[in-house]
């Protein structure tokens, strides 16, 4: 793992955030707040998890099918955080989503240059063509919630709980956020792995999810969400 | 509320710069090209990046390999050139002169690395490449592992791949990380190439102009691509031998949460990210020296980008677009685009918007049609990309 | 032209990835844009790919787009003018 980078030291310990919601979609398994909400056995296909779950949830959203594997990771995972936690009483321009991953979008890059490679069938596709950066899925999810906040996509060779921290952290630091979404939105060919999380300023009247206790946003916490069983 | 107020925040200087494009290997050679109103932008005939012509800025691949060889030299590495990508070569050229004559140090833990690319070294998806490269150099986390090590950087580099913001959004990630005291230096580069991959896709988007762009005219017809690499050293102290120090003084992104290709109909959402950099900056639209826009000349950007401006109560600020000489260097042109915005405040010169001749978007700009000298003590610079990301930032004269 | 129509609604279907409509739910006459099947600029371009690919048909001015993709008819009119 690439070792984490950023302030050399950190300026404060933020006692100020919490993260109020999260959701994590990796080996045809979804958590959210804790809970398993999805689990099935003998699924194969990545793409066939992501169907299922959009199914279940009942999600009506026709333009999930005209995305590319990692959007349609990060919708659906962003789409589980809000539907237990929903966004209320932010201006759109106040909230951020900062995500990151580790292949960029090489997945779809890769759908593209199929479409390239050979000069007897040279058709690039438009609608490929748009997924091969890796903030799309930044833009589907702002265009769904309405969020208008600072937004930024990060690289890491693996999830970096250091490096997303302190970006966020500066976000809040600053005031440029009062809301942030954030995590790790990782596919390349049927290899997948997400979370996304919730991060609020933390205000007394606050609710949370039925039976979450909010965790602090920190370092620590985030990796415990990566990790957690 | 951990807020740092202005007065907390430490100030961000540039200390020193570098451009690569088609038009030179310096900042200089760039600007000097500019003066002399050089258009970098060609058509190529290459089956291997298109199957038709195409209007393209291309870096010369000679002179890049003679100034890698250079470099290699210099700094006594017994490597083999051929080891490292086009994009590399060009990062490690871009970042070696940058920091010529600086007492940077990039082992220091205490100096940050930033780096902004769309695609990094995707031309290795490339048959040509297949049995050259390991498949292991398309993760740009790997691209970024092999320049810190070739530096001898102590931080792995914070890598942006933020579409065509990332440039800006480097620069704004330094900004705030030296602002806030986490570093006391930063090396920031940003470099794309104009591969096979992306001319195919904005052909399939039918975004390519036939003819070099001509941003903000009435007869843009799309973009043209450019490759490059800008790169800036930035410090919390000013270097005290300049005659003329320069500042970040506020950054911002937005999201238009709109279209993921299609830019905002409004221009409000770019205009929130300009009104957040010159709050931050605690500068009016009347101190506002000079725009350097986005402009990449396709129809919806630059009428966004008008609107935005107006919104913004800047319609009266002199404003071009670069990308008239080195076409869209993408992950780059925030960077290359800031380098040479400094240079114009430097030289207190505004340089003529290549290509643009008659106006073109519905709101009356203030587009510089001749080089001219000016007082530039500030200077806006705005980007916008594909996911409907914006981002605006701000550089001033001390 | 009617056996052109079913084979386009479902080449439209899957090159625009509409996994949620099936091709009896396409009105060959209801207009593609706008409201109907909800597709945009980028689906625009697409079915410009899908001329070419499967009927070797080049449209040079996407502003041509506009008469020719109205409705799936009028794609299928096309088609049966230019296809060489």
């Amino acid at each position: 793992m690439a070792d984490a980078m950023l302030p050399s030291y950190i300026r404060k310990i933020n006692m100020d955030q919490i993260i109020t919601s999260y959701c994590r979609i990796r080996d045809n398994e979804v958590i959210v707040n804790d809970r398993l909400i999805f689990y099935q056995e003998n699924i194969v296909k990545f793409a066939e998890v992501l169907k299922s779950v959009y199914i279940q949830e009942q999600i009506i959203y026709p333009k999930f099918y005209k995305m590319d594997t990692i959007s349609k990771l990060g919708f659906l995972a962003t789409e589980l955080v809000l539907k237990e936690k929903v966004l209320e009483g932010y201006r759109p321009g106040a909230v951020g989503v900062v995500l990151s991953n580790s292949s960029s979008s090489l997945d779809t890059d890769i759908a593209h240059n199929e479409t390239i490679k050979d000069r007897s069938s040279y058709f690039p596709s438009p609608s490929v063509f748009v997924y091969t950066l890796p903030n799309i899925v930044i833009g589907e999810i702002c265009i769904r919630h309405k969020i208008k906040g600072e937004n930024v996509f990060l690289i890491s060779e693996a999830f970096n709980g250091k490096m997303l921290f302190c970006y966020v952290d500066e976000l809040f630091t600053n005031e440029r956020v009062d809301a942030c979404l954030c995590g790790w939105v990782e596919v390349l060919g049927n290899k997948y792995n997400a979370m996304v999380a919730l991060v609020e300023n933390n205000r007394p009247m606050q609710g949370t999810p039925a039976g979450f206790k909010p965790l602090l946003f920190n370092i620590e916490n985030l990796n415990l969400i990566m990790t957690r069983n | 509320m951990g807020h740092l107020t202005a007065e907390e925040m430490k100030p961000v200087y540039i200390l020193n710069d570098n451009i690569i494009t088609s038009l030179g290997f310096s900042t200089a050679e760039n600007i000097s090209a500019i003066e002399h109103d050089t258009i970098g932008i060609r058509s190529v005939n290459d089956p291997l990046l298109s199957p038709n012509p195409v209007m393209i800025s291309a870096v010369n691949q000679d002179e890049l390999n003679t100034k890698f060889a250079e470099v290699l030299l210099t700094v006594k590495k017994n490597v083999p050139p051929e080891s490292f990508t086009r994009l590399e070569k060009m990062f490690i050229v871009s970042i070696h002169d940058a920091l010529k004559g600086q007492e940077i140090t990039p082992g220091n833990a205490r100096t940050l690395f930033v780096i902004s690319t769309t695609k990094g070294n995707v031309d290795l998806l490339e048959n040509r490449y297949q049995a050259v490269f390991s498949h292991k150099r398309l993760y740009l986390w790997e691209l970024g592992r092999i320049i810190q090590q070739f530096f001898g950087f102590s931080n792995p580099p914070v890598i942006i791949s933020n579409a065509c913001i990332s440039g800006v959004v480097a620069m704004m990630t330094a900004y705030r990380y030296l602002g806030s005291g986490g570093y006391d230096h930063a090396v920031v580069t940003g470099g794309d190439l104009a591969s096979e991959f992306v001319i195919s896709g904005f052909q399939s988007f039918q975004a390519l102009s036939p003819a070099p762009c001509k941003p903000f005219d009435i007869n843009r017809t799309g973009l043209s691509l450019g490759e490059g690499c800008g790169t800036m050293v930035l410090s919390v102290k000013p270097n005290e031998s300049a005659g003329i120090n320069i500042r970040v003084t506020g950054a911002a992104t937005s999201n238009d949460a709109n279209h993921i290709s299609g830019p905002s109909r409004t221009g409000e959402e770019l205009s929130m990210a300009i009104s957040e950099a010159m709050k931050q900056a605690d500068l009016t639209p009347a101190n506002i020296s000079y725009i350097a826009a986005h402009g990449t000349a396709t129809p919806f950007n630059d009428e966004m980008e008008s609107k935005a401006i107006e919104l913004s109560g800047l319609i009266h600020v002199p404003v071009n677009s670069l990308k008239g000489y080195w076409g869209h260097t993408l992950g780059a042109a925030g960077m290359i685009e800031s380098v040479a915005a400094i240079a114009a405040m430097k030289k207190n010169i505004l340089f003529r918007s290549a290509g643009f001749e008659t106006p073109g978007v519905p709101v009356p700009l203030n587009v510089i049609s001749e080089h001219h000298a000016a007082e530039v003590k500030s200077c806006l610079k705005t980007a916008s990309g594909f996911g409907g990301c914006n981002a605006a930032i701000i550089y001033q004269k001390d | 032209m009617e056996e052109l129509i079913e084979k386009l609604k479902k080449e439209v279907i899957e090159q625009l990835n509409l996994e949620d409509i099936n091709p009896d739910d396409i009105n060959p006459d209801s207009p593609l844009f706008g409201e109907g099947l909800g597709l945009d600029s980028i689906d625009a371009l697409e079915l410009i790919v899908l001329l070419e690919k499967n009927y070797g048909i080049k449209i040079e001015d996407p502003k041509d787009g506009k008469k020719i993709f109205h409705s799936i008819r009028t794609m299928a009119e096309y088609i049966t003018e230019h296809k060489k």
